[in-house]
């Protein structure tokens, strides 16, 4: 396991370059999810806006 | 004079003529850049070293840094006050095709902002104490390049016209596209510094003015479209 | 002309919608299990290069990071030009969905391959033809989402970086070309191969499974944020109040 963490000597170098590859992976999927939830709750929102709207102009 | 009847070049040969004599009724156009050119210089040394040996090693470095920045300095007053006062619109509006007017505009602009470098450019290179035989490459390099940057950048300036932060946005869009111009204008001043011959870089650089002088109106005017819309 | 009318079906924004979202686990999961086992496989499985060592490990993220990046570009001004050209949103949508995956992915590459050079050539960074055009593609990433941010209005967002996205993949040759011309001519060329002659089938495999990993990546992680832009683009369509239950 020690020899594994090691890397043969490189595990300074061979680390940090996966933990950014994780870090640039989660922060892609989590962004683009974010903008998801975001554009579902805007759009959800316009739709009731029209609908009330409707609704008041029909009454 | 009716528009309509105008011929195409003659209506290019209008727009050239116009911006030239704006211009000369506003010195500072030109003169501005080219002090800016010069100051850039002189921080070389103060940052560097006053040692000529050094100085005349980074020479080609410096004229080309220098050059750059300073016509990106000059593209703000590309468009900018044609805008203002509409005659841009007025020229989407001519019935003549906009990338000529566009083209004969961008000229103008070379005129006026890379002519007064090309002149600057071997007073740097004295400054930097660059032997006096590199001037005509240098001087025909920065022309060349100075071309290449005043038609990418017009494409860059058009881009921008409808933004309201434009000038460092200008220079954000424009460094990254001009940057094989440096390499080849500053790699042909070096190759002539060095005694060996700078002609291979002089003509893929002048291969790129060719390209770009063909490519950037069609896509400054599309860009001024969509800027005015 | 079959094949048309599926083009224009598909690039109708609620048609594109509901496929994109049927198609977001087609692409994720393979992805997934794709770079989980290329990353075990570079890790773990492959042998150590007689010459570089562990380190050479780096590239099961580095390569892919590379080719994605300049994957991501050339998508961005395909979808740019088709959108300047035939006026549809969806692929402007696509290419404003693309840069930042793009971006990130470019300086992925950039930092993974610092951290490559430092055991290699001893330094943090070298000027090298490849690690700067490399950075300069970053650069043109970085402008072109700049100019996308100081437009207000999305239809002229979307047009004028369309405009920048093809003059950048005009130049990006041109770019290419003069990084490497400008490196060869530097003192004695020390560019290091990073990809060795002929890899063994134990190290290859791993690298090929990263890279369809991470293009199929890129495909889910487009199909969602193209659909989020659909969904801010689309004001008022009727189509859009499927999507509130009640």
């Amino acid at each position: 396991m020690h020899d594994f963490l090691d890397m043969g000597g490189y595990g300074l170098y061979v680390w940090p370059s996966y933990g950014l590859a994780a870090a640039v992976l989660a922060w892609n999927i989590w962004s683009a999810l974010r903008l998801q939830r975001i554009a579902l709750e805007h759009a959800r929102r316009r739709v009731a806006i029209a609908k009330s709207d409707a609704e008041r102009a029909a009454h | 004079m009716n528009p309509v009847t105008t011929s195409l070049g003659r209506a290019a040969w209008l727009v050239l003529e116009r911006d030239l004599r704006l211009a000369l009724r506003r010195w500072e156009q030109i003169t501005h850049p080219v002090a800016f050119f010069l100051m850039i210089a002189s921080l070389f040394p103060l940052a560097l070293s006053p040692e000529p040996s050094q100085l005349r090693n980074i020479s080609p470095c410096v004229v080309w840094v220098g050059a750059l920045l300073s016509s990106l300095l000059a593209l703000e007053s590309l468009y900018r006050s044609d805008q203002d006062d509409g005659t841009l619109e007025q020229m989407t509006l001519s019935g003549q095709p906009l990338p000529v007017l566009l083209f004969a505009k961008t000229v103008a602009h070379w005129l006026l902002s890379g002519i007064p470098l090309v002149v600057a450019a071997p007073l740097v290179g004295l400054w930097m104490g660059a032997p006096e035989r590199t001037f005509g490459v240098m001087m025909l390099s920065v022309a060349l390049g100075t071309g290449v940057l005043s038609f990418l950048g017009s494409v860059a300036a058009a881009l921008t016209l409808g933004t309201r932060r434009g000038s460092v946005l200008l220079s954000l869009l424009v460094l990254p596209l001009a940057l094989p111009v440096l390499i080849f204008g500053a790699k042909a001043t070096d190759l002539a510094m060095r005694g060996e011959s700078p002609a291979g870089a002089v003509l893929l650089l002048a291969a790129v003015l060719i390209l770009t002088v063909t490519l950037a109106p069609w896509a400054s005017a599309a860009a001024v479209r969509i800027s005015l819309e | 002309m079959a094949t048309w009318t599926w083009f224009h079906k598909l690039s109708s924004p609620p048609h594109f919608y509901r496929i994109a979202g049927k198609m977001i686990p087609w692409y994720a999961i393979p992805a997934a299990l794709l770079i989980v086992a290329g990353i075990y496989g570079g890790l773990v499985a492959a042998p150590a290069d007689y010459q570089q060592g562990e380190a050479f490990r780096i590239i099961y993220v580095h390569a892919p990071s590379a080719w994605l990046s300049l994957m991501c570009y050339t998508t961005m001004a395909v979808a740019a030009a088709v959108g300047l050209i035939w006026r549809i949103k969806l692929a402007h949508a696509l290419a404003a969905a693309t840069a930042p995956i793009g971006a990130s992915f470019a300086l992925l590459c950039l930092v993974t391959g610092s951290l490559w050079g430092r055991p290699m050539w001893g330094t943090w960074w070298v000027w090298d033809g490849r690690l700067t055009s490399q950075l300069i593609l970053f650069f043109l990433y970085l402008g072109y989402m700049a100019l996308r941010s100081a437009y207000d209005d999305l239809q002229r967002a979307d047009r004028a970086s369309a405009v920048l996205a093809l003059v950048g993949v005009v130049n990006v040759p041109i770019i290419h070309f003069s990084v490497y011309w400008w490196n060869s001519l530097h003192q004695g060329s020390t560019v290091i191969r990073k990809d060795g002659p002929a890899m063994p089938p134990s190290m290859l495999v791993p690298l090929l499974m990263c890279f369809a990993g991470f293009t199929l990546l890129y495909a889910a992680l487009a199909c969602v944020r193209v659909r989020a832009e659909v969904l801010n683009r689309e004001r008022n369509a009727t189509w859009l109040k499927e999507l509130s239950p009640s």
